[in-house]
């Protein structure tokens, strides 16, 4: 046991470094949080269920390099010890048309390899998807939107969109807060995926699946939609912030606060252009009459790090371009160009600043 | 080794065994092998269209389901399978080269497949019609329309060729080569048949339970 | 015709008959749409296929440039979307496919030593459906919008899932192109592939009993009955989809109860067989070849026969471990890695007969040989990363990952197009009487090879590292970039590659050396005709008494039929 544990921290340690070295460092603002995470490697698990399947592939790639080198191997000096040579007296080699016994052990060994793999697989399957959950289990709910995720904290009255905050668990289970997600989609087929915390579940159309996740670090984890979904597709991102239990709380309390009612003149025009023009057919602010359900909700839009699911970091000049004119920040994403006038962009950009 | 080249014509002497004996080398009909394999795809055909139908069954949001509307079609089953029997009997016939006997158990084929085609036709009508039934009603509606159809659309191909040989054999003689052909042309048959048995028995039987 | 063509008698027209010339080559085009001859068939089979391929590696071209650095600029998301979807669909349906039947159509009838296919008239029809639904699938592009904004191809991946392609998702027609063309071509591929199993059951020469087929011929009974089968639930499926977006049925309308699972289910199910029907044809040619340049019989003739109808039968139950990751039970899953993980089991058994066969041989390595080397070293490790996505919990991460692009691509490449190289160089020499110039084919193998692991190798490390298949670009600083870059570096190497491989397809066709009936002193029925064989194949039809015909000629002291 000691020397599996030994040897998977090991492989772990050399695939991880392996792909740190390929990655840039990548200027991060000064004063987060929380890491960000952006280089995922199915190899630096930090979470439960990832953890589980990494052990799995870990092994069955060792396996596969193994059978990898024997075969590649025997090729190799078959290839060198019976190639023609040029002195070659031209007759026939010996002409030889099977032997039983070497085909029945080339038959049986593979066999006996694939019967570890199954055991080893069917054993992590059914650990990862009959995991039970606790009952006080954090369940939130996943929603695909074509290129978005809602995302409901139903039991903690919350309502939010494409960053999932959750309470760091521990490494040791008997102590773990795993959270419970139930997965869905509105329209077509999408992937959950964020790979250093568990493997991709799909969110499919009049289907609800589950998965689990079980941090062991705090951080900002980066993940995608993992099924072709159509245009937009390669901005449906997703991320993950891995909270202390303190600052968890803190995030749900602040997400609970209504936000402050518009005070400035130019907040005031935004305000009214907001519901003046179809802002509201399709977006949501909690408390108001604005309570459409095909775009994100924006009761809370500026406590999140990213807009348009991760095409942009969030900042003025981002939220000013999206306003203005969301096809140009992310080309065939639902939502139309309003064709604002840019003093109706500045008024509306400054009313969604006191969303928060 | 010998290195001269080998010309087409030489190839005869492939065999350089002296005491070679002549066995008698048979095959296997291209017509009927080719037939079978055309079965099997549209097995494989039908038995997609089959699991849709079943995994479906009690599916649908909204009526008109299985139960209420679906009668069982006793007189278009009656004259399918009866018509597996006649061009058994016509087959016969050929084989006695009793050509009249043949062209009236034939063309009794030929009106119970017609007769079955009608059958359905006016069911659907009702369906339609009288039931809001339609392929966009329901999973129910796309399910059931999609396979009696594709069965359908069978029975007719296979009326096409039975009528061709019924009007050659009728307008000519039933050349003796061509016995095969009718032969294969019934096997067709036979299968479309058999299909509808399966047919019959999921939708009709096991699907009127939802 | 061909033998015309190449006719080294030929001299320069006289001045009076140059209008004649003309006249011959409208009858060159004429006399290639009315023909039934098998193997002018099995050349335009191969032929279109490879132009096919040429537009079809141009797509990928211009994937790779979009993704070699990340934020790329050089296309619009849609038209990246329509280029992997017309990419792969094309690659599949209208390169993989054609080029196997054109294997099947050219060198069946040859080698069980017979005239011409069973249904020479189906056999014609069966490429021109094949033909016309490539244009089908193409006249997308001009068709709907019109030129600009590059017309609207079908832009739902190969494998179109639903409800993607429901007409709320995807309005116009693209998809009705895509899905029309693969009904269409599904026909035809049914159709040759019947023609195909009664070719083979039906009109074998005198003495060649199944036991004495070449391998050749099995592999390719055994993909022709997977054709037949998992095909109609190809087709199945397109006649729904057209049901649905024509007829408003339900089938996989997920508002009305409908499911999405079930399309990935019917696809699949062809899907999966379908993957084997590419490598297989493969399998056959390494079959010819691996033997006859190391001098040796097939080392374990029934095995392999075996191990092929194994494969067959396996191959038709694992489809749902391109589904893992949809939420299927844990029983399910657990049944669908078995099963896929025992295809590993006969799939063994044939490499490690190619290894036996070579073994104790004395090995040539001309180029035929040189690109099956090639597959086997590549289809092991891609058949080995197959064995690690089949293990579920790992495809939870690698599914739709880069991961299994590198995957398939180092089956498809790596082991079907490698094969289809070797077998091009393998039998040229027969199809048009010359051999194609080995330098101009070095250039081609290690220019190809070596692009083509730059581009797919990294690929593997991209995926492990959470990039996902099918995206237009993606962010900085995720760690992927390095590798986005090699692939691309890769595809320029692959280039001239091919372009080596054309050239030297042209080149040969005029100045090649002049090839003789036997050039490669091989064993099998084709190399006893001459080469191009004329239009009847044999003047009369042989007749055999063992596996290696030839070889019995050859060595009268030692014929194999005193063994088998
Ligand atoms: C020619 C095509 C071809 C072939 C031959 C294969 C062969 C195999 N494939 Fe692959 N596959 C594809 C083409 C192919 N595949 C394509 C196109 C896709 C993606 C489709 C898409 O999503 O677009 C895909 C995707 C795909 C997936 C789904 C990934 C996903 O999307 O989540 C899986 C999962 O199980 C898989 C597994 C396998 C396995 C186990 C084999 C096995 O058959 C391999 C067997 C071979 C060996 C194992 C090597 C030799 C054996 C030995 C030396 C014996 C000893 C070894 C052991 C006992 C381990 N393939
Ligand atoms: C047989 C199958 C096959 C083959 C051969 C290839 C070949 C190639 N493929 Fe393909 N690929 C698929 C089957 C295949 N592919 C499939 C099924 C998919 C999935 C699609 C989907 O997701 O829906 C896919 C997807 C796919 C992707 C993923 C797209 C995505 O998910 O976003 C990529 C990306 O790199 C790619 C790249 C390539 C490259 C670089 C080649 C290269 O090897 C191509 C090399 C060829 C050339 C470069 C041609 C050059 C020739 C010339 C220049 C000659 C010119 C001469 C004259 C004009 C006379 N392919
Ligand atoms: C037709 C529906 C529709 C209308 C009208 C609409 N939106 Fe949107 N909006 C969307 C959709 C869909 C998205 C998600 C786009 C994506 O990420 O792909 C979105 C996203 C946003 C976002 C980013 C949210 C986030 O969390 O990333 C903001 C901000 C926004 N809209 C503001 C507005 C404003 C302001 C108006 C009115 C001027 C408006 N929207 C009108 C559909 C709409
Ligand atoms: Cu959502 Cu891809
Ligand atoms: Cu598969």
């Amino acid at each position: 046991m000691r020397l599996r544990g030994t040897l998977l921290s090991l492989g772990f340690r050399v695939c991880g470094a392996l792909c740190a070295l390929t990655a840039p460092a990548f200027a991060e603002p000064a004063g987060l949080e929380y890491p960000m995470r952006r280089v995922a490697h199915i190899f630096q698990p930090l979470s439960r269920p990832a953890e589980m399947i990494s052990e799995a592939a870990y092994l069955v790639s060792l396996i596969c390099l193994g059978v990898f080198l024997v075969v590649a191997g025997l090729l190799v000096f078959i290839m060198i010890k019976f190639r023609r040579r040029a002195q070659d007296d031209g007759r026939e080699p010996p002409q030889i048309y099977g032997s039983t016994n070497i085909e029945l052990a080339w038959t049986v060994i593979p066999i006996l390899i694939t019967v570890v793999l199954v055991l080893v697989t069917s054993r992590t399957i059914g650990e990862i998807q009959n995991m039970k959950m606790p009952e006080d289990a954090l369940k939130i709910r996943v929603v695909g939107h074509q290129w978005w995720w809602e995302i409901h904290y139903e039991d903690l009255g919350i309502v939010t969109a494409n960053e999932v905050h959750i309470p760091v668990s521990s490494r040791d289970p008997a102590q773990a807060t795993p959270t419970h997600i139930v997965l869905q989609s509105a329209d077509v087929i999408h992937s959950f995926w964020v790979p250093q915390l568990a493997g991709k579940t799909d969110l499919v159309p009049n289907k609800t699946n589950d998965t689990w996740l079980d941090p062991y670090e705090t951080g900002v984890y980066f993940g995608n939609c993992a099924e072709y979904c159509g245009t937009q597709h390669a901005n449906m991102l997703l991320r993950v912030i891995v909270h202390t239990p303190e600052g968890f709380a803190k995030w749900v309390a602040s997400q609970k606060v209504p936000p402050a009612a518009p005070q400035t003149a130019e907040e005031i025009k935004g305000h009214q252009l907001f519901y003046g023009y179809a802002c509201i057919n399709c977006h949501t602010v909690d408390g108001t009459v604005a309570e459409g359900v095909f775009g994100p909700n924006l009761t809370k839009l500026m406590t999140r790090q990213t807009i348009g699911a991760g095409v942009a970091e969030l900042n003025d000049q981002t939220l000013w371009a999206w306003v203005n004119d969301p096809q140009g920040l992310k080309t065939g994403c639902l939502m139309p160009d309003m064709q604002l006038l840019d003093p109706e962009v500045d008024a509306i950009v400054a009313f969604l600043k006191t969303l928060q | 080794m010998s290195t001269e080249p080998l010309h087409a014509g030489e190839s005869a002497s492939l065999i350089n065994d002296p005491n070679a004996t002549e066995t008698p080398w048979r095959l296997p009909s291209q017509r009927k092998t080719g037939i079978a394999c055309l079965i099997v795809t549209e097995s494989a055909l039908f038995t997609i269209f089959v699991v849709a139908y079943l995994f479906y069954m009690g599916r649908s949001l909204n009526p008109p389901y299985p139960a209420q509307v679906l009668e069982f079609p006793w007189l278009g089953s009656i004259a399918l399978f009866s018509s597996s029997a006649t061009i058994m009997l016509a087959e016969i016939m050929l084989r006695k080269v009793n050509r009249f006997g043949f062209l009236i158990w034939w063309g009794l084929t030929i009106v119970l497949g017609a007769y079955f085609i009608y059958f359905t036709a006016t069911e659907w009508m009702h369906l339609i019609y009288g039931k809001n039934l339609t392929i966009s009603s329901n999973v129910f509606g796309s399910t059931f329309y999609a396979l009696v159809g594709l069965h359908l659309s069978h029975v007719f191909i296979g009326l096409l060729l039975l009528s061709t040989v019924w009007l050659l054999t009728f307008f000519g003689k039933i050349p003796k080569d061509h016995h095969e052909h009718i032969e294969v042309v019934s096997w067709y048959w036979h299968f479309v048949d058999a299909i509808w048995l399966v047919v019959v028995t999921v939708v009709y039987i096991i699907s009127v339970n939802y | 015709m061909f033998d015309t063509i190449i006719d080294p008698n030929f001299k320069a027209p006289e001045p009076e008959r140059v209008g004649e010339e003309r006249v011959s080559l409208t009858r060159i085009v004429q006399e290639l749409v009315f023909t039934v001859d098998h193997k002018k068939l099995g050349l335009m089979y191969i032929g279109s296929g490879l132009m096919f391929f040429v537009v079809a590696g141009l797509m990928a071209t211009m994937m790779r440039l979009q993704l070699a650095f990340p934020n790329g600029k050089v296309l619009e998301p849609d038209v990246f979307n329509r280029l992997f979807t017309m990419h792969g669909t094309s690659m599949v349906f209208l390169v993989g496919m054609p080029i196997i039947f054109g294997f099947a159509n050219y060198l069946t009838p040859l080698m069980i030593g017979t005239r011409d296919m069973a249904f020479p008239r189906l056999n014609a029809f069966g490429f021109w459906v094949f033909f016309f639904s490539g244009w089908l699938l193409y006249f997308s592009y001009l068709a709907a919008p019109g030129l600009y904004a590059a017309g609207s191809a079908p832009d739902v991946g190969w494998f179109a899932y639903s409800p993607l392609t429901a007409k709320a998702f995807s309005r116009g027609h693209s998809t009705d192109y895509w899905t029309l063309s693969l009904l269409m071509g599904g026909i035809g591929s049914v159709a040759t592939a019947i023609n195909i199993i009664v070719t083979t059951l039906c009109l074998r020469c005198k003495g060649m009993t199944l036991g004495r087929m070449p391998l050749f011929v099995w592999v390719f009974l055994v993909a022709a009955f997977l054709v037949i089968i998992a095909i109609p639930p190809l087709s199945a499926c397109q006649i729904m989809l057209i049901f649905d977006r024509y007829l408003g049925a339900k089938f996989f309308d997920t508002q009305a109860g409908g499911s999405a699972v079930l399309w990935q289910h019917f696809f699949w199910i062809f899907g999966h067989p379908e993957v084997y029907i590419l490598i297989l044809p493969g399998f056959a040619i390494a079959n010819e070849i691996v033997p006859v340049f190391s001098r040796k019989p097939m080392f374990g003739y029934p095995i392999m026969v075996a191990a092929t109808v194994m494969i067959g039968f396996i191959s038709l139950t694992v489809w749902a471990h391109h589904m893992f990751t949809v939420g299927m039970t844990s029983l399910g899953n657990t049944f669908f890695v078995v099963s896929t993980m025992i295809i590993a089991v006969p799939t063994g058994i044939k490499i490690f007969n190619w290894l036996g066969t070579m073994y104790g041989g004395k090995i040539r390595f001309d180029l035929p040989m040189l690109f099956c080397i090639g597959f086997l070293f590549q289809f092991l490790i891609a058949g080995l990363t197959g064995v690690m996505l089949s293990v579920a919990p790992f495809d939870w991460q690698l599914s739709d990952s880069y991961f299994v692009v590198a995957h398939f691509h180092y089956v498809l490449i790596g082991g079907l197009l490698y094969m289809v190289f070797s077998g091009i160089y393998y039998w040229y020499p027969k199809a048009f009487g010359r051999m194609l110039n080995a330098k101009l084919g070095h250039w081609h193998f290690w220019l190809f090879t070596i692009g083509f692991h730059l581009t797919f190798g990294p690929q593997h490390i991209a995926g492990f590292m959470g990039m996902p298949r099918r995206v237009f670009t993606y962010e900085e600083g995720r760690g992927w970039d390095l590798w986005n870059l090699l692939s691309t570096i890769g595809v320029l190497i692959q280039i001239p590659g091919i372009l080596f491989f054309v050239i030297n397809l042209i080149y040969s066709y005029i100045k090649g050396k002049k090839a003789g009936d036997d050039p490669w002193d091989a064993w099998t029925l084709e190399w006893s005709t001459t080469s191009p064989p004329p239009e009847y194949n044999f003047a009369k039809l042989p007749e055999v008494k063992s596996r290696r015909p030839l070889w019995d000629l050859k060595h009268p002291e030692d014929p194999d039929w005193k063994f088998e």
